[in-house]
């Protein structure tokens, strides 16, 4: 488990940003992005996969969560 | 000259030939050739620990921490704890320029440290920090506040410096803010940045949220500008024009109030991104304070991050920022119409810290210049994703190269002009290439801005057409040389 930074990039593309190996990802998935249900796999253009516990709510980002590594890049 | 693809890329292998197996390997993953197409992916590996037994270029945390974002803050005492040296070698390298009295109220130049004797290391070093706190609070009496610094001998000791710094922030009630920035920590002083930020975060921004602050709607604050020369002052200059109000400079010529009072800023203005997004970061995800990137060197980038900065603003700032880049334009054609045709066509190399070489390219090629190689020290992925569009295709990119790759890649492209860091200066001006020293402006400066372009043309211009550069050969050698090639 790891705290990872969801947010807008300047293109306006989600990006995640992952503080303790400084990582900066572009976001090619994003499994559940709707008003009730926000979360689930992420996929990066790095290849790596994480997986944030589903919310039941869109929130406000940028937004830091604990997310887990599904697979690595 | 132009190349190819395939050539960048033969040059690449051909550099690397002399590595023994393992170590062409792991730095083959740090050359590329750049190609637009690719842009987004992963097209180079960055921020990675240098390999052994080549020579790196890098610096260490505390360089990141104490020399880039601590340092540069004048109303603080920033104590450098540990063995004198690292204090003392990097003392007022960089160029910070401030307003004050030096020992004073400013302490910008000031090489504070504890001096570590063996005595400290059996027996530690905390005792000695707490005296030289009560020492600097009688010499010093009007500073702000305190950092520590940290250098490796304390973290390898395990000196508990937040528990010295809690107890005489509360018996002198000031801010004491204990860094751990240790050099060994990290691959690159990219990590001391990181540290340094977050120590901002803990011990300035959080113990004073409800600071009562007077604001206006167009407040805004410049992080990542260190003053280097006087480049903040230039910048600043510009979004005064624009008509908003500079709350905060992180951390040029900045003061520990500043600092605290940035959370009530409406726009975070980022330059240096590498080494201050973290904080931004923050800022947005708490105080919901947006940022954005921009860039003042050259005329082109200057007009365009004017605009996109004028875009989070209303209709009146955005009108006079254009009545200023009217101003403006006068001014930089007549510098553009000076220099450039003394400078149009000549080619550019550039191996600076984490953001310059993507964020100069404008500057040059608004002088008629091209860029013919371009790399970083301690980038990150993300920034070699922003520089891929900035540079054209076939350019040679190049992540914490070493003494080694820099000189054979010199060699080969013979750009008109390198710009490096002081420890390749005179490395290459021997070798007949003429330099330009990017990390302090070759003790020249400001290069933001309009009035720092002007002083960047016309020193990139004695530099390149400087007649020494003809006369780089001995004069019998010369003779020798033209004989042999006539008799052969």
């Amino acid at each position: 488990m790891a705290n990872v930074m969801i947010q807008y990039n300047e293109q306006g593309e989600l990006c995640l940003y992952l503080p303790k190996k400084d990582l900066e990802e572009a976001i090619t998935h994003f499994e559940f992005d709707e008003e009730q249900r926000w979360g689930g796999e992420v996929h990066l253009i790095s290849g790596a996969i994480y997986y944030i516990d589903p919310m039941p709510s869109r929130p406000k980002l940028p937004i830091t969560v604990r997310a887990k590594r599904l697979q690595a890049a | 000259m132009e190349m190819t693809k395939e050539q960048t890329q033969a040059l690449i292998d051909e550099v690397l030939e002399v590595y023994p197996e393992a170590a062409r390997k792991d730095r083959a993953k740090h050359l590329a050739v750049n190609d637009q197409a690719n842009a987004g992916s992963k097209c180079i590996t960055s921020n990675r620990k240098s390999q052994p037994g080549v020579m790196t270029i890098r610096g260490c945390a505390y360089a990141g921490s104490k020399g880039v974002v601590w340092g540069p803050v004048k109303d603080m005492i920033h104590i450098s704890h540990g063995p004198i040296g690292c204090g003392q070698y990097s003392r007022a390298g960089r160029r910070n320029y401030y307003t004050g009295l030096t020992g004073v109220n400013a302490f910008g130049t000031m090489n504070i440290t504890t001096d570590f004797q063996e005595r400290d290391i059996v027996f530690g070093g905390d005792k000695k920090l707490a005296a030289a706190i009560d020492e600097l609070e009688q010499l010093f009496p009007l500073t702000k506040g305190l950092s520590v610094q940290s250098e490796c001998p304390v973290g390898l000791i395990g000196d508990d410096i937040e528990a010295v710094a809690r107890q005489k922030g509360e018996e002198l009630g000031k801010t004491i803010v204990p860094v751990r920035c240790e050099g060994f920590r990290g691959v690159s002083q990219s990590l001391g940045h990181h540290i340094a930020n977050d120590t901002i975060r803990d011990h300035v921004l959080q113990p004073n949220e409800g600071k009562e602050f007077e604001t206006t709607d167009y407040d805004v604050a410049i992080i990542g500008d260190y003053n280097i020369g006087g480049d903040a002052w230039s910048s600043r200059i510009i979004l005064e024009d624009m008509g908003l109000r500079v709350v905060a400079q992180w951390s040029g010529d900045g003061t520990l109030a500043e600092m605290e009072n940035t959370p009530k800023v409406k726009l975070n203005l980022v330059h240096c991104y590498r080494s201050m997004n973290y904080i931004v970061r923050y800022m947005e995800e708490k105080n919901g304070i947006p940022w954005v990137e921009y860039n003042l060197f050259g005329p082109t980038k200057i007009e365009e991050s004017m605009r996109k900065i004028a875009g989070f603003f209303d209709d009146k700032i955005k009108a006079q920022t254009e009545a200023v880049i009217k101003r403006y334009r006068e001014q930089w054609d007549q510098v553009i119409a000076k220099y450039r045709p003394r400078l149009e066509g000549k080619s550019v190399m550039l191996y600076v810290g984490g953001l310059r070489p993507r964020h100069i390219i404008g500057a040059y090629e608004d002088l008629g210049m091209e860029i013919c190689g371009a790399g970083y020290e301690f980038a990150h992925n993300d920034d070699y994703v922003k520089t891929t569009p900035e540079v054209k295709d076939a350019t040679l990119l190049f992540d914490d190269a070493s003494a080694y790759e820099l000189e054979e890649f010199v060699k080969k492209l013979k750009p008109d002009l390198v710009g490096s860091g002081v420890k390749e200066k005179y490395v290459f001006q021997k070798m007949g290439f003429p330099f330009r020293q990017m990390h302090s402006w070759d003790y020249s400066g400001p290069y933001h801005g309009v009035d720092g372009f002007a002083i960047f043309a016309r020193d990139m211009d004695l530099t390149m057409n400087n007649p020494c550069w003809k006369n780089m050969k001995a004069p019998w050698t010369k003779t020798e040389a033209a004989d042999l090639a006539k008799t052969a």
